[in-house]
C-alpha cells in the first residue's frame, strides 16, 4: 500500500480507537458508580431505614425516616411552588414575548440560570429569608430549591410551546376563544407530555441538590414536619453521615445515597419514555 | 361578533361603545366579551410578571451578594482578591486560594473531559449503530443526573485510595521526574487534592459537553460530508476536517458550558478536594475552591467579617460564572443563527 494511504489509515484507524475509548470510559464510570452504590447501599436497605429515626453519634441501628419524610417535603412544596409560576412563565415566552426584546434577554438569564452555582443560590436566600427570620427553616430551602427547578420548567415548557402548529391556535381563535383559553387550553395541553418531562426533570435536578440546602434547611436530628424549623433532609444528613467516623452512620449514608440515586435516574428514564411516546419530534 | 360591526367600520377596540344591545342575549355576549378581555389582559400581565420574576431574582442574587461582600470588600480593599491568607481565627481572609484551586480544578476537568466527551459524542453521531445510539446516549445522559454528593462519596470512598494506591505513584515515577512540570507531580500521595478533584469534575461535566457537541455534530450538512468521503476521506479525516471546523464555535460553546459547570460544582469537590487552606505548587496536595470552602465554613462563621467574607467570595464565584455561562451561551446563539430555518 501507498505509504500516504497506510499513514492516513493509521491515523483513522487510531482516532476511531480514541473515540470507542471515550465512550467505553464514560460506561465503565458509569456501571462502576451504580455497582459501588448497590454493593455498599443494599447492606443498609430493610424496612428499618423507613421506619426508624436517624441514630445518635455512635449508636446502632436506627433509619433514614426523618430526612426521607423532610426531603420529600421540600421537594414536593418545591414542586407545587415551581411548576405553575415556571409553567407560566414560559407561557409568556412563546405566547407574548416571542422574539422580543424582553423575552430574549429572560431567555438568556434563565439558561444561565440553570447553570448558575447552587451554593451561590443557597447564599442568596439566606441573606433575604434566613438572616431575616434569624433561623434556618424548612421553607428556606425549599425557597432555594425552587429556585433552582423554575428555570428548567420555564425553559422546556417554552420550547415545548414552540412546537405546537400555528394552525392549532388559529384554528382556536377563529372560533372566538380568548387568547389565555387559546393558551392555556389548546396549546398547552397539545404539549401536556413535553411540559410534565420539564417538570419530571425538575423534581430530579432538585431531590440531589445538597449545597443550597446546607444554610437554608440545615439539618434536624429529630423527627419534624414543621416546615418553620430547621428540616432533615437526605443529601444533606447523606453529606454529615458520609463525613462522620462512625461505621453505622457511613452504611446508612450509602443506603440513603442508594435510594436517592435510583430515584433520580429513575425519574430521568421516566420523563424520557414519556416525551418520547407522546410528542414525536 | 364581526356580524354586529359590519354596518359600523369601528376599531375593534370600540365594539362595545358602539354595539347598542337588542335583547337579553346579546347583552350576555357583551358580558361575556367584556369578562373575557378582561381575563385576556390578567393572563397577559401573571405571566409576565412571573417571566420578570426571573430577571429580578438575578438582580437580587447579584444585588444580596454584594451587600453581603460589603464590609469585607470595605475592610481589605481589591487586595482581598491577591491575598493569600484565610485565617477565622486572626479574622484575617483573602481569596487567593480559593480561586486558585477554583481555577485549577476547573481546568483539569476541561484538559481531560474535552478529548473524552469528543470521543463520545463521534462515536455517537457517526461510528455507533443506529440501534445502539439512543441507549448508550441515555446512558452517558444519565451521568449527568447522579446528584453531585454521590460524586463525591464515590470519589472519596472508592477512587480516592485507588487513585493515591496506584496512580499516583505512577504519576510521580513519570511525569514527576521532568524538570518544568516535575512539581506537579510530587508531593503527598493521599489520593485526595486539586488533581482528584478535577478529575471527578471532569466525569461531572464530561455528559454536559458530549450532549452540546452531538447536537452541533448533527447539524453539519450531509452534502458536506458526503463530498469529502466522495474524496475519498477517511472517517477520522471528515471528523477532524469538515465536522469539526464547521462546528468549531458550538464545540467552544459546550467547552465554556462544562467550565461554567465545573467552576459551581460544590459537594463533590468538598469530598475530594482535602480543604487546607494552601496554596502549593503540587496537584497532589489537598486545597480548596471557593464552593468547598462556602459549604465548610458558611453556617458555622462567627464573626461578621468570616460570614462577609464568605458572601465576597460567592460573588466572586458568580461574576466568573456568569461571564463563562454568558459567552458559552453566546457561542451556542451564534450557531443556532447560522443553523437557521433548521430548528
Amino acid at each position: 500500500m501507498n505509504p500516504v494511504y497506510r499513514k492516513r489509515l493509521w491515523r483513522h484507524r487510531f482516532g476511531i480507537a480514541l473515540s470507542v475509548g471515550a465512550m467505553a470510559i464514560g460506561l465503565l464510570v458509569l456501571a462502576w458508580i451504580l455497582l459501588t452504590l448497590v454493593i455498599k447501599g443494599a447492606s443498609a436497605l430493610g424496612p428499618a431505614i423507613f421506619t426508624e429515626m436517624t441514630p445518635a453519634p455512635g449508636s446502632e441501628g436506627g433509619g433514614l425516616l426523618n430526612p426521607i419524610v423532610g426531603s420529600l417535603l421540600l421537594v414536593g412544596a418545591a414542586t407545587l411552588i415551581s411548576t405553575p409560576i415556571g409553567i407560566l412563565a414560559g407561557i409568556y415566552l412563546a405566547e407574548y414575548g416571542e422574539e422580543s426584546w424582553l423575552a430574549q434577554v429572560t431567555r438568556f438569564v434563565t439558561d444561565i440560570m440553570l447553570s448558575a452555582p447552587s451554593i451561590v443560590i443557597g447564599l442568596f436566600v439566606y441573606a433575604v429569608y434566613v438572616a431575616n427570620v434569624k433561623h434556618f427553616s424548612g421553607w428556606a430551602g425549599t425557597f432555594a430549591i425552587s429556585l433552582i427547578a423554575i428555570p428548567v420548567v420555564v425553559r422546556t415548557t417554552d420550547n415545548m410551546l414552540k412546537l405546537v402548529p400555528n394552525s392549532l391556535r388559529e384554528a382556536a381563535f377563529s372560533l372566538g376563544a380568548p387568547r389565555w383559553k387559546v393558551a392555556m387550553m389548546v396549546r398547552l395541553r397539545a404539549v401536556k407530555a413535553g411540559v410534565v418531562t420539564g417538570v419530571l426533570l425538575a423534581v430530579a435536578r432538585i431531590s440531589g441538590e445538597t449545597a443550597p440546602l446546607l444554610f437554608t434547611a440545615l439539618n434536624n436530628q429529630f423527627f419534624s414536619a414543621d416546615m418553620n424549623k430547621p428540616l432533615a433532609n437526605l443529601p444533606v444528613v447523606i453529606f454529615q453521615f458520609a463525613m462522620s467516623p462512625y461505621d453505622d452512620w457511613r452504611a446508612l449514608a450509602w443506603g440513603g445515597a442508594l435510594l436517592i440515586t435510583f430515584s433520580v435516574l429513575g425519574l430521568n428514564v421516566l420523563s424520557r419514555t414519556l416525551f418520547s411516546q407522546k410528542v414525536p419530534n | 361578533m364581526n356580524a354586529n360591526t359590519s354596518s359600523n367600520v369601528a376599531p375593534v377596540t370600540n365594539i362595545e361603545q358602539n354595539f347598542i344591545p337588542q335583547d337579553a342575549a346579546a347583552k350576555a355576549m357583551v358580558s361575556t366579551m367584556r369578562k373575557q378581555r378582561l381575563q385576556d389582559f390578567l393572563f397577559h400581565k401573571i405571566t409576565l410578571f412571573f417571566a420578570l420574576s426571573v430577571l429580578l431574582v438575578l438582580v437580587g442574587i447579584i444585588i444580596s451578594l454584594m451587600i453581603g461582600a460589603w464590609p469585607a470588600f470595605k475592610e481589605f480593599g481589591p487586595a482581598f482578591i491577591t491575598t493569600v491568607e484565610w485565617d477565622p481565627v486572626n479574622d484575617q481572609y483573602g481569596a487567593l486560594i480559593a480561586i486558585v484551586g477554583t481555577l485549577a480544578t476547573s481546568l483539569i476537568a476541561l484538559l481531560i473531559a474535552f478529548p473524552v466527551s469528543f470521543g463520545i459524542a463521534l462515536f455517537l453521531t457517526e461510528i455507533c449503530p443506529s440501534a445502539l445510539r439512543k441507549p448508550l446516549g441515555t446512558a452517558v445522559e444519565l451521568l449527568a443526573g447522579i446528584p453531585s454528593i454521590i460524586y463525591g462519596m464515590w470519589g472519596l470512598f472508592i477512587f480516592a485510595p485507588l487513585f493515591a494506591d496506584y496512580a499516583q505513584p505512577f504519576l510521580n515515577k513519570t511525569l514527576g521526574q521532568l524538570p518544568v512540570v516535575g512539581a506537579l507531580f510530587s508531593g503527598p500521595m493521599m489520593g485526595i487534592g486539586i488533581l482528584t478533584a478535577g478529575l471527578i469534575l471532569a466525569v461531572m461535566i464530561i455528559p454536559f459537553i458530549s450532549s452540546v457537541m452531538r447536537d452541533v455534530f448533527e447539524i453539519v450538512p450531509a452534502v458536506l460530508k458526503e463530498s469529502a468521503y466522495g474524496l475519498g476521506c477517511t472517517q477520522w479525516e471528515v471528523v477532524r476536517k469538515i465536522v469539526l471546523p464547521y462546528t468549531k464555535n458550538g464545540v467552544v460553546g459546550g467547552i465554556m458550558l462544562g467550565l461554567g459547570r465545573a467552576l459551581g460544582e460544590t459537594m463533590a469537590v468538598t469530598f475530594v478536594i482535602g480543604n487546607a487552606h494552601q496554596l502549593s505548587w503540587s496537584l497532589f496536595a489537598p486545597g480548596n475552591s471557593i464552593a468547598s470552602t462556602l459549604a465548610n465554613e458558611f453556617a458555622e462563621a462567627e464573626s461578621k467579617l468570616h460570614v462577609s467574607s464568605l458572601f465576597a467570595l460567592g460573588l466572586i464565584l458568580f461574576v466568573i460564572t456568569f461571564i463563562v455561562l454568558s459567552a458559552a451561551k453566546l457561542m451556542l446563539m451564534g450557531l443556532a443563527r447560522k443553523e437557521g430555518t433548521k430548528s
